[in-house]
């Protein structure tokens, strides 16, 4: 059953994602955006999704391990190696996975 | 022959509204293989983090925002409160709003009944699919814009659908090192982003951040982080226009 908290949750989700979706869509072509802003904005994607990827990589136990034996790290690597060199999304993710899941099998994790 | 805007181009002789929905359709259906194996995920994990069915059901149909919907369900499994939540699936999902500023241009002649439902179905991947239709100028575009939103948004419910069965027959799924693909998923989109000192100054500060502050309660650390990666990668952007504006004027 759907609690009373969840319903709350998912409605506040809703509400910050789409403040995130619409405004914007609806007021540039009618406004001019601040440089500042349109600035800072560019950046967003990059800054948050590598603050995301960093910690999970680099330390997988809450500690931070550099060991050859980090399936995350490994992986992570490749993943970036595949990315820059080929810029293919899918090829990364494929060969990212297995060399994550190869190291896993072989040094546990 | 389509009686709603004709032009003197002879595609759009041919380019139904119908026939442009499906195209959008088509053109994504690359990205729908590659959301495919998260939105299954997705439901496995919301199920194991201990959200309802109808939970897990809800954040896919109302939410509609892959990452933040996983995040989002990790940090109810890890007993973050809700204000916490809410603002981390808000930065999270404000790279949207970068998207939502690009396609502004090109959709600002269409009324609200077609802006309100355009914006809700804004994800990375129909941006990227429909940003370059816009940018040719093609007939019926926005028809085009709705079959690439409707077929990523149908695809990512079944899939959550399916993940939740799975989650539920297969205990260990959620732990299998599947979540391991979120990850690889954002390094392929990051990089290719990193095309200049700022980005690359952008995206250090914000992995060296992110690890110094991931002690911190509620997530904040990732807050943290991703500020000091923007304010980095707009000061240096800042600092090396600077001498070049000088020198041309």
């Amino acid at each position: 059953m759907l609690t009373l908290n969840e319903a709350i949750l998912i409605f506040g989700m809703f509400v910050v994602t789409y403040l995130a979706r619409y405004p914007l869509l609806v007021l540039v072509g009618r406004i001019q955006l601040p440089d500042s802003l349109s600035r800072a904005l560019r950046y967003v994607p990059v800054a948050v999704l590598t603050a995301i990827c960093a910690p999970v990589i680099l330390m997988p136990k809450d500690t931070l391990d550099l060991r050859v034996q980090n399936a995350g790290l490994i992986a992570g690597l490749v993943a970036i190696l595949i990315a820059w060199r080929t810029k293919n999304l899918l090829l990364t993710i494929g060969v990212g996975m297995a060399v994550f899941l190869l190291w896993r099998a072989l040094f546990g994790g | 022959m389509s009686t709603v805007m004709t032009t003197s181009s002879p595609v759009s002789d041919t380019l139904t509204p119908r026939r442009a929905f499906l195209l959008g359709a088509r053109d994504t259906l690359p990205m729908i293989l590659g959301a495919i194996p998260f939105g299954i995920l997705f439901g496995a994990l919301g199920i194991s983090a201990g959200l309802s069915t109808m939970a897990v059901v809800g954040f896919s149909l109302f939410v509609f925002a892959g990452s933040s919907q996983f995040i989002g369900a990790n940090l109810v499994g890890q007993g973050v409160a809700m204000p916490f939540i809410l603002v981390t699936t808000f930065i999270v999902n404000l790279r949207h709003a970068l998207y939502a500023a690009s396609l502004g241009p090109y959709v600002k002649n269409l009324p609200q009944r077609w802006l309100i439902p355009l914006g809700f179905w804004l994800t990375d991947e129909t941006y990227a699919v429909v940003i370059r239709y816009y940018q040719q100028d093609l007939p019926h575009a926005h028809w085009y814009h709705l079959g690439s939103s409707i077929a990523m948004y149908s695809n990512w419910n079944v899939c959550t659908w399916i993940g939740i069965l799975a989650g539920t027959q297969f205990k260990g799924l959620a732990s299998s090192g599947l979540d391991f693909a979120m990850v690889v998923t954002f390094l392929g989109i990051i990089v290719p982003l990193i095309v200049n000192r700022p980005m690359f100054v952008c995206a250090l500060v914000a992995a060296i951040t992110s690890l110094i502050t991931a002690p911190m309660p509620n997530k904040i650390g990732l807050i943290i982080a991703a500020a000091a990666g923007i304010a980095a990668g707009v000061m240096l952007e800042l600092q090396q226009a600077a001498p070049e504006k000088k020198k041309s004027a």
